[in-house]
């Protein structure tokens, strides 16, 4: 303290040592560097998806399927494969929504500090955990080998459904928690059953909130690739039925064309690579704007 | 070691707003100076100006000259960080480190300033405790974590932390106002024993309080809301409580409004 | 803190509720239904945790019956011979190998990001900064499958090349055949994908930090890296570990990005800048078309080693995160 102390006397404000600057400012540059480090793969990645996959997205491509096309062929699409990705992915959110709906209000609404519902709150944690693939394994397992069904889009929503599901529990449940409690108490005061309070009054006020949720769940399951190989296999042309056999998928048609060696088919690759990120983006820009016009009510 | 504080034309402002506006006074060394007025008047944004805490806010901007002696600490090569080891500061809420022990909490300013001697750290942490009236209280007990204590005593535990580093001023936050009659008597006590070694500006909102520990009282007042808080007079304690020059303090003080 | 407080309140009230909801729904035939339908999703999804580990076994057990080598040591993965002989030693090894390699190059970027963001950003920009990190998260592992086969793995074939002439005195990067389809580049491909959660979790941790405790750092003359270390990180340690872990089993189970990016080799080789290499995940992926019916029992097998190897991850990193919820 003394050598500190002999400092202060000469003026009122101590330096800050050199040393202690130097640590700052090499921390900031670092903070900093962490961040650009981050955006240049993203940068990388969607240039490289938006320069090449602009090269073959076009009408064609929208609208013709690989149905005997070889993959040297110019030309052909993915018809088949948005197809499929938009029947799979509707199946699974027709299961997986109210299922996770229902286990959020559970979970807030009914659960409270029970056992069952820490239980549960704690697997649902786990559960977003899960590989996709082991959540396509479980399926093979259990639907394709047990139950003896065969490849089709509905087997790969099944396992879709378990990797969704956790998300919009969560997302639920979140919701829940921020809807006012004097809403609730000010229903059951006017004598308005617990279910229909829940149903009309707790849930409209979350709803926005809750389909942010599922939106950005929804985009998450759609980029699944793995289980999908298990379940729905492959096909070139376009089944729309997902209840029976293979079908085709952006992710699975990206797999498949990517590992091609000719270079036609790696066009196509970055083409359903664009168009699959561009139905995500959509998506995640939808719930985002959602989620602002919900902010002023909330507030 | 005190040092007197010179404060012109300041204004302090969040974002658009206007929160105080020109205030000048000087604060006396070696003596304790109070802050007092009604909730939102700005005493204690004026007082975050004073070790350039108030800036730490986003969006919130500082104009105007605090001269300590002959620097000012808004001069454009002043590092905040160098003001706020020179000022020191203890919050309305105590806030020791809640991952840290009683003895680390106090030599905390220490370490960062280069103390890093066992015994000197030793006898600085020693000598801040019993500064602060807690040393008997936990002498036994240095390694336990400073979220251990009561209330009261992690307040005289931020004010042992607050004083290791020998600040030239030392700014309290309405300190007792989170705290017991007891622990509040044991801070007014500690900030009498204070005052010899150090400048002292208190925010309160109890008058009595600022009646029985200061010595000179700084009345500030806004004039509604949304309004800038002003200064509206400043002078020895006595005569603010007795027979103030301005109707509003009186009004304030005689209980009228606030 | 607040969220704290939130759930206390939350779970006070819905206490109150649930005693209150009873009373009033005896005879409600509507309550009832909808009390009971609410749970009855709830047990699902236990079930479904349940049924995943029951039936993996169930169908691993014959695979594994009709193996000839130890499941555990074996390197080879030949289940469709006669006989079967497969082990998951070098798939295990791949695994672990490239996803610590990814939790170690990410961990301490995603940190830096969240303080970049929550302290060093200005204010206004902070949170589409933070949505553009957690776009990261938003583009599917098949197209950083595909960006790392054709574009990425391509660049680090140079990078491998440099590592392998001037350090392949470190083991790690000796060896030969160095190309841009190793465990180096699928460990940074996985880097990235765990970045944005490591990130996310950690600035929510960030988050919490009492504004007290900064401003006490700050009024006691610490610098912006000072009060950091003294307010922040202590604070965060534990939701960091946790972060860390849940990134971790993220990259565990990443299965298509992998897949399509190693070209798979045989034989444990800590080489990481070597072609080749493989993980659990990826073998199934890459292997379930040509599986026969052992085959498939044994990448059923496999993948119920790595469902158990996340789940210990995931529960543990929980397990961090509620108890340090019980302390705070």
């Amino acid at each position: 303290m003394s050598v500190k102390g002999a400092e202060l006397e000469l003026k009122s404000l101590p330096r800050v040592s050199a040393r202690r600057r130097m640590a700052d400012r090499t921390v900031q540059s670092l903070v900093y560097a962490a961040f650009v480090i981050a955006i240049i793969p993203l940068v990388s990645v969607l240039w490289m998806v938006v320069t090449r996959g602009m090269e073959r997205l076009d009408l064609d491509f929208l609208t013709f399927s690989m149905n005997g096309l070889s993959s040297s062929d110019e030309g052909g699409g993915a018809n088949h494969a948005i197809v499929g990705t938009l029947q799979q992915v509707g199946l699974t959110a027709v299961m997986a929504v109210p299922l996770g709906i229902l286990t959020g209000v559970y979970l807030v609404e009914y659960g409270g500090n029970s056992r069952l519902a820490r239980v549960i709150t704690f697997f649902v944690d786990v559960m977003t955990g899960i590989p996709s693939i082991v959540a396509g394994l479980f399926i093979l397992a259990f639907w394709l080998l047990a139950l003896g069904f065969e490849y089709s889009g509905f087997a790969g929503a099944l396992a879709l459904a378990i990797l969704m599901m956790p998300t919009v529990v969560r997302a639920t449940e979140e919701m829940l928690k921020l809807v006012p409690n004097d809403l609730r108490e000010a229903s059951y005061a006017l004598g308005v059953p617990r279910w229909r309070t829940i149903c009309f009054v707790v849930l409209p006020t979350a709803l926005t909130g809750i389909v942010t949720g599922v939106m950005l769940a929804v985009a998450r399951v759609m980029g699944e690739t793995a289980p999908l190989l298990l379940l729905v296999f492959i096909t070139d042309a376009i089944n729309s039925n997902p209840f029976e056999g293979p079908q085709g998928s952006l992710p699975t048609f990206i797999w498949y064309q990517a590992g091609d060696p000719n270079p036609q088919a790696i066009e196509r690759a970055w083409a359903a690579a664009l168009t699959l990120i561009l139905i995500i983006m959509l998506l995640n820009l939808g719930a985002r704007l959602l989620a602002r016009l919900r902010k002023p009510v909330s507030r | 070691m005190a040092k007197r504080i010179e404060i012109s034309g300041l204004h302090a402002y969040y974002g658009a707003v206007h929160a105080i506006e020109d205030i000048s006074m000087t604060v006396e060394p070696r003596s304790v100076t109070a802050f007092i007025g009604p909730s939102g008047c700005g005493k204690s944004t004026f007082l975050r100006t004073l070790n350039r805490m108030h800036e730490v806010i986003p969006g919130a901007r500082v104009e105007g000259k605090v001269m300590l002696d002959d620097e000012d600490l808004y001069g454009s090569d002043v590092d905040p960080v160098a003001v706020r080891r020179v000022v020191g500061m203890v919050f309305q809420r105590p806030n020791p480190f809640p991952t840290m022990s009683i003895y680390d909490n106090v030599a905390a300013g220490l370490k960062l300033n280069g103390v890093r001697r066992k015994s000197q750290l030793d006898e600085i942490v020693e000598r801040s405790l019993k500064g602060a009236n807690l040393w008997n209280e936990v002498k036994d007990r240095l390694s336990r974590p400073g979220a251990g204590l009561s209330g009261g005593q992690q307040q005289r535990l931020c004010i042992a932390r607050a004083i290791a580093v020998q600040p030239q001023v030392l700014l309290m936050d309405e300190p007792c106002s989170a705290l017991d009659p007891i622990s509040t008597l044991a801070i007014e006590d500690l900030i009498a024993e204070l005052k010899s070694q150090y400048t002292i500006v208190i925010v309160t909102h109890n008058m009595q309080q600022a009646a029985r520990v200061s010595d000179r009282t700084a009345f500030f007042n806004i004039a509604g809301t949304g309004k800038p808080g002003k200064l509206i007079e400043i002078d020895d304690t006595s005569k603010i409580f007795t027979n103030p020059s301005e109707k509003a303090t009186e009004d304030y003080i005689t209980g009228r409004f606030g | 803190m607040t969220s704290e407080i939130d759930v206390g309140q939350r779970t006070d009230t819905a206490g109150n509720g649930r005693a209150g909801g009873r009373r009033m729904s005896t005879g409600r035939l509507g309550d009832q239904i909808f009390a009971h339908s609410a749970r009855g999703s709830g047990v699902v999804l236990l079930a479904i945790m349940a049924a995943i580990a029951v039936f993996l076994i169930w169908r691993a057990v014959p695979a594994l019956r009709a193996n000839e080598a130890n499941f555990l040591t074996e390197q080879e993965w030949n289940p469709n011979a006669t006989p079967p002989v497969f082990g998951i030693a070098q798939l295990a090894f791949g695994t672990l190998m490239s996803s610590f390699l990814a939790l170690l190059m990410a961990t301490p970027v995603a940190i830096g990001i969240a303080l970049f963001i929550s302290f060093y950003a200005p204010r206004r920009l902070a949170s589409g900064l933070g949505y553009l990190v957690d776009l990261l998260a938003a583009v599917p592992s098949i197209v950083y499958g595909l960006w790392g086969l054709h574009y990425f793995g391509t660049k680090m074939d140079d990078v491998g090349r440099f590592l392998n002439d001037y350090f392949s005195w470190i083991p790690l990067f000796g060896g030969d055949s160095v190309g841009g389809r190793s465990l180096l580049t699928a460990s940074v491909i996985l880097a990235i994908m765990i970045l944005p959660i490591i990130s996310s979790i950690t600035r929510e941790v960030f988050l919490q930090v009492p504004t007290a405790n900064v401003e006490a750092a700050l009024a006691l003359g610490a610098t912006r890296w000072e009060t950091i270390r003294m307010a922040v990180l202590p604070f965060g340690r534990s939701g960091m570990i946790s972060a860390a872990m849940l990134g971790l089993g993220r990259a565990l189970g990443e299965t298509i990005a992998v897949a399509m990016v190693l070209s798979t080799a045989s034989g444990i080789s800590i080489h990481i800048l070597k072609d080749g290499g493989n993980t659990i995940a990826a073998n199934i992926a890459n292997s379930f078309a040509e599986a026969g019916e052992t085959g498939r029992g044994a990448l059923i097998a496999s993948g119920l080693v790595l469902f158990v190897i996340t789940l210990i991850v995931n529960m543990g990193a929980r397990a961090i995160v509620a108890r340090r919820k019980e302390f705070v």
